[in-house]
């Protein structure tokens, strides 16, 4: 069962960001997975170094992730990974 | 004679028209809510936006039909910085990110080329109208690089880029705060240059260094491209030499300090500026907004007030939110407080557009 990625509606401004089950054994996997069918959310969420941009916020089961920078959480089938927008930085 | 402008502010881009009254008005807008930090636009009319979004990064947006459309096109992005490289900010001691923070400049090339400055402090050069960006390694790589600090902003950026008409490989820039660095080859090879400019901010025996000033805004008339004009943190100062030699210019009143210059493009001797309190104040002196113009290369200054505020104003305009038509007989200023101001007669009169506008980063002329 793979993970369900889904993200903040606010996204929606600017890019179709579709929720979608993808696959991966980390939360990096996870993600290069979506930027596989959706390139330019790569740049919505993630830094040059591809590091969670500074003001985004990436949750795992309800909890927000360990590793902003290496994107290196263990994830499982089954997990719900949602990307929402910090409430600092507007 | 240009009838439009283009505006970009913290929470968008407007439009601004000229109608047959001679009024100008807000005509159209877009990005509503989003904040707009440069605008560029090619003498095809080709126009660029840069977007600094406030949670999902900067982002460029492209426009080929005069505004009707846009779409978002490649943004400048840094390498993958390597481990184990050191790379912090000199008065902080605090890691400059490798990562596009703000679009702060945008200059058009050789045919068909681009160039962009960026904090923290990268230059871009795009050889596709903007489709794709690359590092300019040269000077990215420079090893003085590493010696630019923030201003006003956290890092070092480049907020101004000159392309010389007659060689488009002959390219200037201007570092807050890291002075101003010239190549002779299209960005191959880099050179500090600015003798003359000054620095009060830094220890006395560090005033006269090149590499620690903070040139405001650096602009050069197109019809005498030797012709350089900074305003500059610690002041006003004037290049004949393409920016190796620089003059200051003292006692100007009410003030030299501001952040933004407009040069007359056929004119080198006439320049126009908007002065304000020195340092951290940063706010009209005595609450009397105006522009100062000089025709004489800076002998001489008038000061301009003809249709500002008579109250107490406390607008202050930042270095890209002046803008002189490619005729030279318009100015258009905004302000951080949301106001613009045009005048049809190089700044003798000024009408205002709106005081209500969001905070003005950019004005720009459009092409005829």
């Amino acid at each position: 069962m793979p993970t369900t990625l889904s993200f903040t509606p606010n996204l929606a401004r600017h890019l179709d960001c579709p929720g979608a089950a993808v696959e991966g054994s980390t939360l990096r996997e996870v993600l290069e997975s979506y930027f596989e069918s959706n390139p330019r959310m790569r740049g919505y969420v993630l830094d040059d170094q591809g590091a969670v941009r500074k003001h985004v916020a990436i949750f795992l089961n309800q909890a927000p992730i360990g590793d902003r920078i290496g994107l290196s959480d263990s994830v499982a089938d089954g997990d719900a990974v949602f990307v929402a927008q910090a409430l600092s930085g507007g | 004679m240009s009838d439009r402008l283009l505006v970009g502010t913290r929470k968008g881009l407007f439009r601004i028209e000229r109608d047959s009254a001679r009024r100008w008005r807000i005509a159209s807008n877009w990005f509503l809510g989003d904040p707009v930090s440069q605008l560029l636009i090619e003498p095809g009319g080709r126009l660029h936006a840069a977007l600094a979004l406030g949670h999902f990064g900067v982002k460029m947006q492209r426009s080929e039909d005069g505004g009707a459309h846009w779409g978002e096109v490649a943004v400048p992005t840094y390498p993958d910085r390597p481990a184990g490289v050191e790379d912090k900010d000199p008065m902080r001691n605090i890691d400059i990110p490798w990562s596009t923070q703000l679009i702060w400049s945008l200059a058009v090339g050789a045919p068909g080329e681009l160039w962009c400055g960026t904090i923290p402090g990268g230059l871009f050069h795009s050889r596709d109208g903007g489709d794709q960006w690359q590092l300019v390694r040269a000077l990215w790589d420079e090893p003085r690089r590493k010696k630019w600090m923030g201003g006003g902003y956290d890092f070092a950026g480049i907020h101004s880029i000159l392309v010389d008409p007659r060689d488009s490989a002959h390219v200037t820039v201007a570092v807050s705060v890291g002075g101003v660095w010239t190549t002779r080859d299209a960005g191959a090879n880099w050179e500090l240059i600015g003798d003359g400019l000054r620095s009060d901010y830094t220890p006395p025996e560090m005033q006269q260094d090149p590499l620690t000033q903070d040139p405001h805004c650096m602009v050069q008339c197109p019809a005498a491209p030797e012709r350089l004009w900074i305003q500059h943190h610690n002041g006003i100062f004037v290049s004949d030499d393409a920016g190796a030699n620089w003059r200051e210019l003292t006692d100007v009143v009410p003030s030299s300090f501001g952040f933004a210059v407009a040069v007359h493009p056929d004119e080198p001797d006439t320049a126009w500026f908007v002065p304000a309190i020195k340092d951290e104040q940063r706010i009209p002196v005595d609450g009397r907004l105006v522009v100062n113009r000089t025709r004489d290369g800076g002998k001489s200054f008038e000061t301009l007030d003809v249709g500002l505020p008579e109250g107490p104003a406390y607008d202050l305009v930042y270095r890209h939110a002046l803008d002189i038509s490619a005729d030279g007989r318009r100015l258009a200023f905004g302000s951080t407080t949301g106001s613009l101001w045009v005048s049809e007669d190089q700044g003798d009169g000024w009408q205002c557009v709106s005081t209500h506008l969001p905070p003005i980063s950019c004005v720009r002329f459009e092409m005829a």
